[in-house]
């Protein structure tokens, strides 16, 4: 008998996850705890919305305060989790309560990784919390340069904020190009130009040596030996899972909390989200995963079969999508492409930076990227989820 | 139930479309679609798919 249901993480995955289990019927106990003293909000308008000052923070938030009630939730926010014991089913938080499950989800995440070997300091700034957007924005508005250290989507994202708000801004990336990896050379230098069309100084191939300024960040020094005065740095080199709580206690700890494809990491212990690597049944690898839909789409599934049982559950199979909005360009990518594999514009050009793209791998087609062009997604979401044929794929565009 | 869309606010990532095809669709002028205001009980679990993975919560449920 499921009485009691646990849900570590109230981001995103956490809070579908809540939903979902009622959803589906369960009018037990449900726990859902968080680390923020936020309630659940949304992330990808942090870098957008709120930074260009478009939004108040509030606007973030999922549900408002009464939005809750249907849920019945037993809401513990702004408490840490600190260990779980798996056998008596038991989590422990940083308060000293306990929370004891029959099922239990963890959707704990990830935090902001920040430069190796440099301290803290005034306006030295990361973004990941509805916190971080709050700090960074109000620093924003006394600063007229900016240096964002890496070149990811977080970074080209506030790139593209602070250029919005009439800031000089610098961006520092350690490899030749950005997002070499997710979408290989002839996009990259697309999303390049864009960014130095709009007035950003991208320097990729430099690393950052050091932060000038004493008690407050007044730039940085490069590898190359040159130096990069600003009012404001941001990093955004990436995330680290949120699994430290979790050593000792029985579950793989892989970069992440390592699941089967049925979401689970250990008989009644579900993971979905930024921290979780479940096996994916669309292309037969367990990687994690720090996009959107894929922290609701695990945390779906979690839920469901946190409800189903061993008997009933379902794999994991899923299309990977994520999104960028940049300027006035939306970038839209679905599958999962690596560097090397072949990439085919077809329709749109690199010119005019709106354009749908293709990616082969043998006779398979592996990716979509779509700029400015969301109707071909559509189409091409459908032809990935059934594992089309690369021939099938390309006369499907001489078809329409 | 009765599906109601917040169209000042769809971003056309169409993920709806995918989840609820019944339901959502994407029309040759690019603009998205409602076909069936009223779906039966029967989609209740795509429709929820669809509010769910809405990256902008365009999309609600009235009972």
């Amino acid at each position: 008998m499921l009485r009691r249901i646990t849900i570590v993480g109230a981001s995103l995955a956490g809070l579908r996850a809540a939903e979902t289990l009622r959803d589906r019927g369960f009018d037990g106990e449900l726990t859902l705890v968080g680390d923020e003293p936020h309630r659940p909000y949304d992330r990808p308008p942090l870098s957008k919305q709120v930074l260009q000052g478009t939004w108040e923070p509030e606007q973030t938030f999922f549900r408002k305060k009464d939005g809750y009630a249907a849920l019945a939730l037993d809401m513990r926010l702004g408490v840490r989790a600190r260990s779980v014991d798996l056998r008596a089913k038991r989590v422990a938080l940083a308060d000293g309560t306990l929370a004891d499950y029959d099922r239990l989800i963890i959707a704990t995440g990830a935090r902001v990784r920040t430069l190796p070997g440099i301290r803290p300091r005034a306006g030295l700034l990361v973004l990941r919390s509805l916190d971080d957007a709050i700090a960074l924005g109000r620093e924003l508005m006394h600063a007229t340069r900016v240096a964002i250290v890496g070149a990811g989507f977080i970074g080209l994202e506030v790139a593209a904020s602070c250029r919005a708000r009439g800031l000089d801004v610098t961006v520092i990336e350690a490899l030749p190009v950005p997002l070499f990896h997710i979408l290989g050379p002839t996009l990259c230098d697309m999303i390049a130009a864009m960014h130095r069309d709009h007035g950003v100084d991208l320097r990729t191939g430099v690393t950052v040596t050091d932060v000038i300024g004493e008690s407050r960040a007044a730039g940085l020094v490069l590898s190359d030996g040159s130096r990069v005065e600003a009012d404001v740095v941001v990093v955004g080199i990436g995330v680290t899972p949120n699994t430290e709580w979790l050593e000792g206690s029985g579950l793989t700890l892989d970069n992440g909390i390592v699941c089967d494809g049925y979401g689970e990491a250990a008989p009644h212990v579900y993971a979905a989200g930024d921290v979780a690597r479940v096996a994916n049944r669309w292309h037969g690898d367990s990687p994690r995963i720090e996009h959107w839909t894929n922290a609701v789409e695990q945390a779906v599934h979690a839920a469901e079969n946190a409800l189903a049982g061993p008997e009933a559950s379902t794999s994991f199979s899923s299309v990977p999508y994520f999104w960028s909005d940049q300027y006035d360009r939306k970038i839209q990518f679905i599958g999962r492409a690596r560097p090397h594999d072949e990439v085919v514009i077809v329709d749109g050009s690199l010119d005019d930076r709106r354009l749908t793209a293709l990616f082969r791998r043998g006779d398979r087609v592996v990716a979509c990227l779509a700029v400015n062009q969301p109707r071909a997604l559509i189409k091409y979401r459908k032809l990935l989820a059934s594992g089309a044929a690369w021939e099938a794929a390309i006369s499907g565009t001489a078809v329409s | 139930m009765k599906v109601v869309v917040d169209f000042s606010i769809c971003d056309l990532h169409g993920l709806c479309v995918e989840a609820a095809p019944e339901v959502f669709e994407i029309g040759d002028d690019g603009a998205l679609r409602v076909l069936n205001e009223t779906p039966e009980q029967g989609l209740r679990a795509k429709v929820d798919k669809a509010v769910r993975e809405c990256p902008t919560g365009a999309i609600s449920i009235e009972e």
